[in-house]
């Protein structure tokens, strides 16, 4: 309920809500009272410390502060009387004597320059305090603190919005001090760098290194981020047709915030190994001599080409395959990278073009078992709630996530929603950032979720804390499960799981009694041979207690890539066509043929890891692959790089000469994100819009435009101008984006679906009242205990799991070549526990051998305690040690997901 | 090597390959043995964000400083931030960060540098302690350590030398370290039953005595608030009391008003009327929990409170309430109710806006009842003696009793109990026993470094609640400092500025940044008042709270009734 006030504000009368300051009346009446330390932004109070912004309410003693103070009724207001104004000016000049001399690298243009010169207040009367010395130890920003003016909005961006508590206010009183940690420069302090901070200074003291000294930026074009499935909206900055700095965006996933990627990692494409003209194949090399190919200098190995001979070499190659053997022959790896016009052509091209259903992306390493699961028991694979709502959430469960490192700007509201009083439950192997939030923190032994999942729901089945009149309005085979369930006494599966079984039922009590209580996962669930059974758990749970299809409740599988579900609802996938139909269904088959005006195969095609056997078994012997890195990102790399090599044509669309790249026949240079137009779906179904900020560099061209001219020498008569007719069709045939248009989007920036009609804001929470399946109703399928496909033995004792770095993305092919990701994770590590450089006798930082039986590898080891006794975890993004040379391609029956979560190898000292 | 071999290796990495990985993850790390002292130190310990104050102490208790390592350690075990404690530990003058702990000095001597002590002597103290000492012994500043009736005094750990002087400082320090007696209160608990202490708290327990009766005699009695701000008693209970509990109660024993020890004295001597009247306060709103707040100065004190509190424990006395004797950590903004509520809760002590006020939403956001302790001692004696009995007190138009520190150049210094409405002259007279020889009386602060400087010609006015405010003065917590012939009054001026300099909190910029220009200014030997008079009305103006918008009090009075003295 809101109550309205009524109030006389510089002698008018004037209504406010009660959530209203009196400096948001006065801005809404069309007043600016000087503002320096309230940001005017979501996420951040009014603070109410600079006092630039004082008003005289009559009969008070002294003054207020607009930005704290709510107007009451009747109160009476002046921003204008002398002594308010005379206040202010006074804080000015008090702030005024400290700063750097007007002009100084830093200030130019800040917003206190701003405020100086609203309030009229140059220079100072007063003398300065002694400078205090620059920090300029971090790759990204600089701290020059003699222009702070110790107004904590950096603070706030770290403690408050982001929740990352690197900064603080040191000391006191005139000797209060912003300070990283204890008092250490920002570079070596545990500052994960998302510039916050940076965004929020008011005065230039906390800058990104890039803007000093700026002349300022010439255009600035609003877009979305491309680093992952969060999908920040953000602002580029643009100077002489360069990204020179990135702004966080009031989008509805991120409101305005961004990680270090997505604020400091878009100078990979002005890095100077972009691809930029058509690259041949060299008469005589073979492929599998790769070691010496440098990405700087690739003409040891290739040879320039017009874009008319490199695309007429690639389309032969492949049709020639297609004609004399079968499209079956053939296979394409898109990218959930680009856009959805871009996913959508492709796979198109693929399934019309080439005669095949082998199309496939790096979903399938991704979340697809979690797909599998949620197709079969609640009829649709996508989230049924933006991560968002974890702000109406009770409870939190993160299971086999860790968001603080793959998807840092969701987990912020995570760490909000747990500031706020949410209890958060985090279930991993592995510790994390969320850890120090966390109410329980369960560090299970790797592997054993089904265990630890079916121990809860025993839990929650025994005490009778399910939700039996949803599961009697809403699902079916519950019996079927509670009668499963009866073997998995949490005291049963303790020496399994490692979890004592009071503290299982703790979580479960708080889970399954929780108001409102939201799940999210991530690989840790799905990559594994039992990634199925992971999720079906999961889902299980949250039907069981009615954990589901309301405010604050749902099922969260945090998508990883940036668009990486909408590639999969546009049917970047071989089994199906978009919106998840069969392609082996004859109708639905028979609509996409009228539709498309060609024969679509009929049976589905084969998946990524599928593809590679079948290269090994000469099966196909052609692939096209766009912005795929299979060579580092597959399991068992070993056997996927050999396959690569096997292939008779091998076209590489992508911006550099990637490890997949390295095998190419031909490589075709393409458009960086900043370059083109598009939209991407971000893993809360939100549709948005991607704009070009910079031209493509030398020759290289857009890949809807490559993709067309594949497909015309194909056959196909394609003849797409502009993304917004390839986006129309895809509304045209997609229900669930029915109500989208490139208009819309464009001029909304950002539409969540299900969307039926133009009016139709979109439903961000589904299954509100029944599932997409034949019934209606949501279904339990029970899980049984697999154990991990290969266990450590005496040979290899150790446990290996993978993943990523929060400054490295997917296979590092663009994060590496940025600036400061580089700067900050520059080289492979292997993050070990303190316990095992005890048994090996060795320092961190000392280099090991780690062997698997498919795989070796020398890496420089990194101490680590989150990481527990007996495992290992590598980043798969470095090629000096890459971690998929050690994994294992064993794949989970349901979603043809390898387990790269889990493998035994060997680790030794280095002689 | 097997077919497959080559394809281990891969076209050369991305990255410019000019810097190295970490050996650790980001930042500091807690490091195994610094994990293990303090998880040893924090064994039986409660736990909660509120406790870090608690635990900062009990790291510097044992160690003698606070350690990087340990700081690093006690935030991961406390799932903290590293800049959240390192802020905490940082902003509290008696907490000593150092990186290791062989940084840290064998003997800290620190020398109060509050206004009564300078005035007798401790400038030349402190410099004839350094030349003694040399870099054997850290010798530095402490704020006013509430002893201004032997001044000066001087701090060694937890002893303190009065009236000191070199000498006995040097005695001091060769005994340093032998355990001394516990001390006693003056009234012990069977002292004050006998004298029928408790029997108003036993009766509101037992109903025979209602809390609107007790509020109504308050009320009746006219008996104000003596923490400084004077509000009224039962107005103040009844504010608690309209907002739906649960609720708590904090009792502000933070006296750090420079030359003010007027609840130090009544803790030291009759703790148990202090803590009957507590009671009955957190019975009256039906407080969850007490929390007392005792300023680190008074380390002779916690002792007599912690003793004094088990009693009352053990007899049963606070009900099911639990009582929490939480230490300060030497911050004089602790004073402010609402910065103290902030330091309660395990955080720096930064002043809350208000509205709201504490006594709806204060301590862990909840009704909070805040007395100051003098207030809440007079309570059963009020009750018990009735209303008119305190009322009759009282002189000038001024009804009750005050209790006054007297300290500065009189020959008697000390804590007076007083009829309400006393004047300077009066006090000095009846009370102090006159100027020192060779003194006359030149002026006096009414209260404390805050409540401004009078001229010994004004020394007539009543000293109460709202008879000093149109001077630009305040009586406060009633720390009489008397001024003579003798002193340099653009010195005791910067004096009174540096205190407010160096224990403004920093939030807001008007007291953070104005203190120090003030000071500044003032340690020109010409001052530039036109500019020192706008400032002052900034900071008046447009300071959070009553440090800053009092902190040119002093500053004003001198320029106002003292202009000879600046020429």
């Amino acid at each position: 309920m809101t109550d309205i006030v009524t109030f006389s504000l510089d002698g008018k009368s004037v209504t406010a809500r009660s959530d209203q300051s009196i400096w948001d009346v006065a801005k809404e009446k069309g007043t600016l009272i000087p503002h320096l330390c309230h940001a005017d932004k979501p996420g951040y109070e009014a603070d109410g410390n600079c006092r630039a912004c004082m008003v005289e309410i009559e009969g008070e003693r002294v003054l207020a502060a607009s930005c704290v103070r709510k107007p009451s009724e009747g109160m009476i207001v002046s921003t204008k009387s002398n002594r308010a104004s005379n206040a202010r000016k006074m804080v000015i000049e008090l702030l005024n004597a400290d700063q750097p001399k007007e002009g100084s690298a830093y200030t130019n243009g800040s917003h206190f320059l701003k405020m100086a010169d609203l309030t009229n207040t140059h220079g100072s009367r007063f003398s300065p305090r002694t400078t205090p010395e620059a920090d300029i130890s971090h790759p990204a920003m600089t701290v020059n603190l003699d222009a702070c003016i110790n107004c904590n909005l950096c603070v706030r961006a770290c403690r408050d919005v982001q929740v990352n508590d690197v900064i603080g206010m040191a000391n006191r009183g005139a000797h209060s001090k912003i300070v990283f940690d204890f008092d250490d420069p920002m570079g070596s302090s545990t500052c994960v760098a998302c510039g916050e901070c940076v965004q929020a200074c008011p005065t230039g003291a906390l800058l990104e290194k890039t803007m000093l000294d700026s002349p300022g930026t010439e255009k600035e074009i609003d877009s979305v981020c491309p680093f992952c499935g969060v999908g920040c909206q953000l602002t580029y900055k643009v100077r002489d047709e360069k990204i020179v700095a990135v702004e966080g965006r009031n989008g509805p996933a991120n409101e305005g915030r961004l990680c270090v990627k997505g604020r400091f990692g878009f100078d990979y494409i002005h890095n100077p190994e972009r691809l930029t003209k058509p690259l041949v194949r060299k008469e005589g090399v073979a492929k599998s001599d790769v070691s010496t190919l440098d990405p700087a200098n690739p003409f040891t190995h290739f040879r320039e080409a017009s874009w008319e001979e490199a695309l007429d070499i690639a389309a032969n190659g492949l049709k020639k395959i297609r004609d004399e053997k079968n499209g079956d022959a053939l296979a394409g790896f898109g990218s959930a990278k680009g856009s959805n016009e871009e996913a959508y052509l492709f796979q198109k091209l693929i399934r019309t073009g080439f005669g095949t259903n082998n199309v496939d992306h790096c979903t399938r390493l991704c979340h697809a078992s979690s797909v599998a699961a949620l197709l079969e028991t609640v009829g649709s694979g996508a989230v049924s709630a933006p991560f968002n709502e974890a702000a109406n959430s009770d409870v939190i469960l993160v299971i086999g996530a860790n968001p603080a490192v793959n998807h840092p700007v969701a987990a912020t509201f995570f760490k909000n929603a747990v500031k706020r009083g949410a209890k958060l439950i985090v279930i991993d192997p592995r510790g994390q950032p969320l850890s120090k939030l966390a109410t329980h923190e369960l560090r299970e032994k790797p592997g054993s979720d089904v265990a630890l999942l079916n121990s809860i729901m025993h839990v929650i089945v025994e005490e009778d804390l399910t939700d039996e009149d949803y599961i009697s309005r809403h699902t079916d085979d519950f019996v079927t499960l509670a009668d499963h369930l009866k073997d998995y006494d949490p005291i049963r599966m303790e020496e399994r799981t490692g979890i004592a079984a009071e503290e299982v039922r703790t979580v479960a009590r708080l889970f399954a009694t929780a108001k409102s209580a939201i799940i999210f996962w991530g690989m840790g669930i799905s990559q594994h041979v039992h990634g199925t059974d992971n999720s079906r758990c999961l889902i299980s749970l949250a039907l069981m207690t009615g954990q589901i299809g309301r405010p604050g409740t749902g099922l969260h599988p945090l998508r990883g890539q940036n668009n990486v579900q909408g590639a999969s609802d546009v049917a970047l996938i071989p089994m199906f066509l978009p919106d998840y139909q069969s392609v082996e269904d004859p109708a639905i088959r028979g609509k996409f043929e009228t539709f498309w005006g060609t024969k679509i195969p009929e049976k589905s095609g084969l998946t990524v890891v599928e593809i590679t056997e079948a290269i090994h078994k000469k099966e196909i012997t052609g692939m096209y692959i766009m912005g795929e890195n299979p060579a580092m990102s597959d399991p068992n790399v070993t056997h996927a790089r050999e396959a690569l090599s096997m292939l008779d044509t091998l076209v590489v669309q992508d911006l550099f000469i990637t490890e997949t790249a390295a095998y190419a026949d031909v490589v075709l240079p393409a458009s960086a994100w900043p370059e083109k137009d598009g939209t991407v779906t971000n893993t809360n179904r939100q549709v948005q819009m991607g704009r070009a900020a910079v031209p493509l560099p030398g020759d290289a061209r857009q890949d809807l435009w490559i993709i067309q001219e594949i497909a015309k020498r194909m056959g196909l008569n394609w003849n797409y101008t502009h993304p917004k007719e390839v986006f129309n069709e895809l509304t045209q045939i997609m229900n669930s984006i029915k109500g989208l248009s490139w208009d819309r989007v464009e001029k909304e920036d950002a539409v969540i679906y299900p969307c039926k009609s133009a009016e139709d804001p979109g439903q961000a929470i589904i299954f509100t009242d029944i599932f997409p399946t034949a019934s209606g109703r949501g279904k339990f399928v029970p899980a049984s205990l697999i154990s991990p496909d290969e266990t450590p033995d005496k040979d290899y004792p150790v446990i290996l799991t993978t993943g990523r770095l929060l400054e490295h993305w997917h296979t590092g092919s663009m994060t590496r070549r940025s600036h400061v990701l580089d700067a900050v994770e520059p080289e492979p590590t292997v993050q070990m526990p303190p316990s095992m450089f005890e048994e090996l006798g060795i320092n961190a930082g000392d280099k090991v051998a780690i062997s698997s039986r498919r795989g070796h590898l020398k890496i420089k080891t990194r101490m680590d305690s989150a990481v527990q006794s007996g495992m290992v975890f590598i980043p798969f993004c470095f090629t000096e040690a890459a971690a998929n040379l050690l994994t294992n391609d064993a794949l989970d029956p349901f979603g043809k997901i390898a387990e790269v979560k889990f493998c035994a190898v060997k680790v030794e000292k280095l002689a | 090597m097997g077919k497959s071999a080559s394809f281990q290796l891969s076209s050369k990495a991305p990255g410019l390959g000019k810097r190295k990985a970490k050996h650790y993850a980001k930042g500091r790390q807690p490091k195994a043995d610094a994990v293990a002292d303090v998880k040893a130190l924090l064994r039986n310990q409660l736990t909660g964000r509120d406790q870090l104050i608690e635990h900062l102490h009990l790291l510097q208790d044992h160690f003698g400083a606070l350690t990087h390592d340990h700081l690093v350690a006690l935030a991961q075990e406390m799932k903290l931030g590293l800049a959240e404690v390192y802020e905490v530990a940082t902003f509290y003058h008696n907490f000593n960060v150092v990186g290791n702990l062989t940084d840290v000095p064998e003997m800290t001597i620190k020398v109060c540098d509050s206004l009564t002590c300078e005035l007798t002597g401790s400038k030349a103290l402190r410099s004839e302690l350094h030349q003694i000492y040399g870099d054997k012994i850290k010798v530095t500043h402490g704020a006013c350590m509430g002893r201004c009736d032997k001044a000066p005094v001087v701090r060694l750990k937890n002893q303190y030398v009065e009236t000191a002087t070199t000498t006995k400082i040097k005695d001091a320090l060769a005994e340093e370290g032998t355990p001394q007696d516990p001390p006693q209160p003056t009234v012990s608990y069977s002292d004050y039953c006998t004298s029928g202490g408790f029997n108003v708290l036993k009766d509101l327990q037992a109903s025979a005595l209602t809390a609107e009766e007790i509020i109504e005699q308050l009320k009746t009695s006219g008996h104000r608030g003596l923490g400084g701000a004077g509000f009224p008693h039962g107005a103040k209970l009844e504010s608690v009391l309209s907002v739906p509990g649960p609720r708590y109660m904090a009792v502000n024993a933070d006296e750090s008003e420079p030359g003010t020890f007027k609840d130090r004295h009544y803790m030291n001597t009759n703790p148990y009327q202090f803590l009957e009247g507590m009671l009955i306060g957190a019975e009256i709103v039906k407080a969850e929990a007490i929390y007392i707040f005792l300023r680190d100065e008074y380390p002779d004190t916690a002792r007599i409170l912690s003793k004094a509190i088990e009693t009352v424990q053990g007899e049963g006395l606070n009900k099911e309430c639990p009582i929490f004797l939480r230490r300060g950590a030497g911050a004089y903004i602790c004073g402010e109710e609402s910065a103290m509520l902030e330091s309660l809760e395990g955080k720096r002590a930064l002043p809350r806006h208000k509205p709201p006020f504490p006594a709806h939403v204060g301590l862990f956001g909840r009704p909070t009842l805040i007395n100051n302790v003098e207030t809440l001692y007079w309570l059963p004696e009020i009750i018990a003696k009735g209303e008119n009995w305190y009322q009759q007190g009282g002189r000038h138009g001024s009804n009750g009793f005050r209790t006054f520190s007297l300290s500065g150049h009189v020959n008697k210094p000390g804590v007076y109990l007083t009829p309400a409405g006393i004047t300077a002259q009066e006090l000095i007279d009846e009370f102090g026993g006159g100027m020192k020889d060779g003194h006359s009386f030149k002026g006096y602060l009414p209260g404390g470094a805050s409540g401004g400087i009078l001229p010994a010609s004004m020394a007539d006015i009543p000293l109460d609640f709202g008879k000093l405010e149109h001077h630009g003065c305040f009586v406060g917590s009633a720390a009489v400092i008397v001024l003579s012939d003798k002193d340099d009054l653009k010195s005791v001026g910067r004096n009174l500025m540096r205190f407010f300099e160096d224990e403004s909190c920093g939030q807001c910029t008007p007291c953070r940044a104005g203190t120090e220009k003030a000071l500044a200014l003032m340690q020109q030997e010409n001052w530039d008042q036109d500019l020192l008079i706008e400032l002052s009305d900034c900071m008046r103006d447009a300071s959070i709270c009553g440090l800053g918008q009092a902190a040119p009090n002093g500053l004003l009075s001198l320029i106002k009734f003292f202009p000879e003295d600046l020429a």
